[in-house]
């Protein structure tokens, strides 16, 4: 039995890669439950926006800052996606496949650029942690929890309350009649796939600040994001947050009381089950 | 037969490849080919038939890769010996899955794709933490390989050879079966499937047994191949996004789209990963996938996927027997009872439907008579009550086998199988009915209903090129096709002219005298009053009254069901 120290770091470790799966997560539950597109290409998105950041923080930019410079870009790369997936009316689960396509193309470009190598990006930020009673708390960790936070609510108290969140999830529900009542659906999901887009550069620089890069890395998060988004419920966006903290904390027990080996059984046994017994959540 | 010849010709053409004396390149680079055509191939059985797709291939794969490999190095078996096995426990493990996750009647497309892939990754967990595998992967280039060509290669390649050969072979013969015919009807709407007689549950536990055998197959042969496995190279997601761009490239509704595509992919990569091109090779790779999607989403055979029906002169139209009319009750039910979430459809439904009557059920709006045919067809479970159809009870049976008891339905707004033919669809029901027709015989019957319904001219057509018209038609003809003792007709004149509805009425007084017994649910008062022996009245999940029409009009509950009391 492993000390409760190591327990309580093991506990926080776990919320901190929670709070990851649930910022990757974020842009997935919004196009998957709202714009009925299962997007492959956010996971090489977040990725292409962390080497982004990794590219100028090197050239001395703050790695927060660089965000003014990706998020407006992957907005419109969103937009341009949806734009596509429109034009052509690609059926839900098509989408799947053509995003697929994207993914190995973003994939093929990173690899280009930046070689198969593993990167890691050295800021001022990484060195920072501070001790909490007898608990290490590193900033980068920190900071992604908290962003993680903010957008989930923001983007919950937006859909929510705003009109423009009224319309979007009326569009969502019945396109047609939408339309008929004055919204703009077409408008509507363009924006939506934009700002799901504009999350993966969050994602990115996050992602960037706490973990090593590699382009292969990125079918390594798939998994598991999926399992926070479909355990969360679709197209709810405190849901990836929530369940991908229950995930990355069960994680992180299962590694310090089992072995670090069988953490992926227990993530997926809770996806499996969840989906056996709960199914109705993803309406 | 001319398959048969096509594939002996096929096959005997790739099997003195190894006795050429050719460059073992020539060799493993087909037995790529093989390999994942039989990947492809196995994995579109369930998948691009049914439309159930799998993420989770790789599982399956690489429970055959390990059977064969612990089973090989650590109890020393001969290799072919442990092939039965690499497609057994696959085999195994799919049935365990489908058996809990295809009881789910929530289970839809995405939710299957996201449990597979889960299962790939518990699968690999427990294969890296266990002594089947345990880390450092399996080394298998001490298993002997039985020398079936002058060279090791030469032999994979025949043994790679035989599984494809197999595999397209069974994805063949499923394709020209009524079990295909069955898988494809899931596809469009699983729902109407099994309404139909077509037992959906046992026929995706088969496809997914024999896609997951098959794969294990592949992988029990490719283990040895390649010598040495690890965890992370076999169970990777890596190889269902492959398949299924193979798959979709070729055309999953035709059975060589798969095997077209895994060639044309593989290929391609082998190209471009050995060229000095790689990163642009794989970046093209992703670029096709996604201008094939767009423009062809039925993928490079989706134009010839239609398939073929039987010539027309040449079948031979089964008997028509006429059942007797007498008036002995066909279907009792007693205090038929069914809620949703509060609502209370049937409160209690007695009714009697004689045999060789038409018997007319009418209501109001929302007084159970469509919920009345969803239970008595057994696509909603009862609540309460009972229901005896020829002495038999209903409640509590699957749809199909109510289908194969007799009883048919059409559906208010048609719900016709989009992909399939005008004929198919009227040909699948005789094919799952009481008298389980082979598909020659089914067609043979199609065109006779065809001919009743007078669709002839648009058998070879697609359901959605039919207008409203035709297609109540096409409900009609898939109904009457199974030959049932009993049928229940939705409101089949809803929508139709009055032209159109003085045919209609032709056509269902033909199919009383066809021997079949109609329950006719209807709004247009006056088809039900020329067309009915007896009428039965529902309101808020009741009967209210029944008895000849002209009387049942004239009770004062009816009026007031229909036309509310006057507070005067």
């Amino acid at each position: 039995m492993p000390s409760l120290t190591l327990l309580g770091q093991s506990v926080l470790s776990g919320v901190f890669i929670g709070a990851l799966y649930g910022l990757l997560g974020l842009g997935l539950t919004l196009s998957w439950g709202l714009l009925r597109q299962i997007n492959l290409a956010h996971f090489a998105l977040v990725f292409l926006g962390a080497y982004l950041n990794y590219q100028l923080a090197s050239g001395g930019l703050d790695p927060l800052l660089t965000l003014a410079v990706t998020a407006p870009a992957f907005f419109v790369l969103g937009v341009a996606l949806h734009w596509l997936i429109a034009r052509f009316s690609v059926s839900p689960l098509n989408t799947l496949l053509v995003t697929f396509g994207f993914m190995v193309m973003i994939e093929s470009l990173i690899q280009w650029i930046w070689t198969a190598d593993f990167r890691r990006m050295e800021t001022h930020y990484g060195n920072v942690r501070w001790k909490v009673g007898e608990l290490y708390v590193p900033l980068p960790e920190l900071l992604t929890l908290l962003v993680a936070v903010a957008l989930a609510c923001g983007v919950w108290a937006l859909l929510r309350y705003t009109d423009l969140g009224k319309a979007m999830r009326a569009a969502s529900e019945d396109a047609p009649v939408a339309a008929a009542f004055g919204v703009n659906e077409k408008l509507l999901a363009l924006l939506l796939s934009g700002a799901c887009a504009a999350f993966a550069a969050v994602a990115g620089i996050c992602l960037a600040l706490s973990h090593t890069l590699a382009p292969a890395q990125i079918y390594a998060w798939i998994g598991v994001v999926f399992a926070a988004v479909m355990i969360g419920g679709l197209g709810n966006p405190l849901g990836p947050l929530a369940a991908g903290i229950v995930i990355g904390v069960s994680e992180a027990l299962t590694m310090a009381l089992i072995a670090p080996a069988w953490a992926p059984l227990v993530s997926f046994t809770l996806l499996i089950a969840f989906l056996l017994f709960r199914p109705q959540r993803l309406a | 037969m001319k398959a048969l010849t096509l594939f002996a010709a096929v096959g005997a053409a790739f099997a003195v490849v190894p006795f050429l004396g050719l460059p073992a390149f020539y060799e493993s680079f087909l037995y790529l080919i093989f390999h994942w055509i039989v990947l492809a191939t196995s994995w579109n059985l369930l998948s691009g038939y049914s439309g159930y797709f799998s993420f989770g291939h790789a599982a399956f794969f690489g429970a055959g890769v390990y059977s064969t490999a612990v089973l090989a190095t650590k109890l020393s078996w001969p290799f072919l010996w442990t092939l039965p096995v690499a497609a057994a426990v696959p085999a195994l493990l799919g049935v365990a899955l489908g058996a809990v996750v295809f009881r789910l009647p929530a289970l839809r497309g995405e939710l299957f794709a996201l449990i597979t892939l889960a299962l790939m990754y518990v699968f690999a967990t427990i294969v890296l933490n266990t002594p089947l595998d345990g880390g450092p992967g399996v080394y298998m280039s001490g298993v002997t390989v039985p020398a079936l060509a002058p060279s090791p290669s030469g032999s994979f390649y025949l043994l790679a050879l035989i599984l494809a050969l197999g595999t397209v072979g069974t994805s063949y013969a499923v394709y020209r079966s009524r079990f295909g015919t069955g898988l494809f009807a899931i596809h469009d709407d699983e729902d109407v499937a099994e309404v139909m007689g077509v037992p959906t549950y046992r026929y995706k536990l088969a496809a997914l047994a024999l896609s997951c055998g098959l794969a294990g197959l592949a992988g029990g042969v490719h283990g040895v191949f390649v010598s040495y496995v690890t965890v992370g190279e076999t169970f990777s997601g890596w190889m269902a996004l492959n398949v299924i761009l193979m798959a979709a490239l070729g055309g999953t509704r035709h059975w060589a789209g798969p095997a077209i595509g895994a060639a044309a992919v593989t290929a391609m990569t082998f190209y471009f990963t050995t060229s000095d091109y790689a990163i642009a090779g794989r970046a093209l790779v992703g670029l096709i996938f996604i201008v094939v999607i767009l423009f062809m989403p039925n993928g490079l055979l989706g134009r010839f996927s239609r398939r073929k029906a039987f010539p027309r002169n040449a079948l031979i139209p089964p008997d028509a027997s006429v059942a007797v009319t007498s008036n002995e009750p066909l279907l009792v039910v007693r205090g038929a009872s069914k809620a949703f979430k509060g609502v209370q459809a049937l409160a209690g439904v007695d009714l009697e439907v004689r045999r060789g009557e038409i018997l007319g059920l009418v209501g109001p709006n929302g007084s159970g008579k469509s919920t009345l045919i969803n239970v008595v067809s057994g696509h909603y479970p009862i609540d309460g009550g009972s229901m005896l159809f020829e002495g038999r009870e209903l409640a509590g049976e699957a749809p199909h086998r109510v289908a194969r008891g007799g009883i048919a339905r059409t559906y208010q707004i048609p719900r016709p199988f989009a992909h399939l033919s005008v004929l198919e669809n009227v040909a699948l029901p005789p094919m799952f009915g009481q008298v389980a027709m082979d598909r020659r015989s089914a067609e043979a019957e199609a065109w006779r209903w065809l001919e009743f319904t007078n669709l002839t001219a648009k058998a070879s057509r697609l359901p959605g090129e039919l207008n409203l018209h035709e297609r109540k038609f096409l409900e009609l003809a898939r109904a009457l096709a199974s030959r049932p003792k009993l049928i229940f007709l939705d409101e089949v004149l809803s929508g139709l002219t009055p032209s159109e509805i003085d045919g209609a009425i032709r056509t269902i007084r033909a199919i009383r005298e066809q021997g079949a017994t109609v329950v006719f649910v209807e709004h247009v008062m006056r088809a039900v009053m020329e067309l009915t022996d007896r009428v039965v009245v529902l309101t808020h999940g009741r009967t209210i009254a029944q008895g000849m029409p002209r009387d049942v009009m004239r009770d004062p509950l009816v009026i007031d069901a229909y036309l509310g009391t006057a507070h005067a």
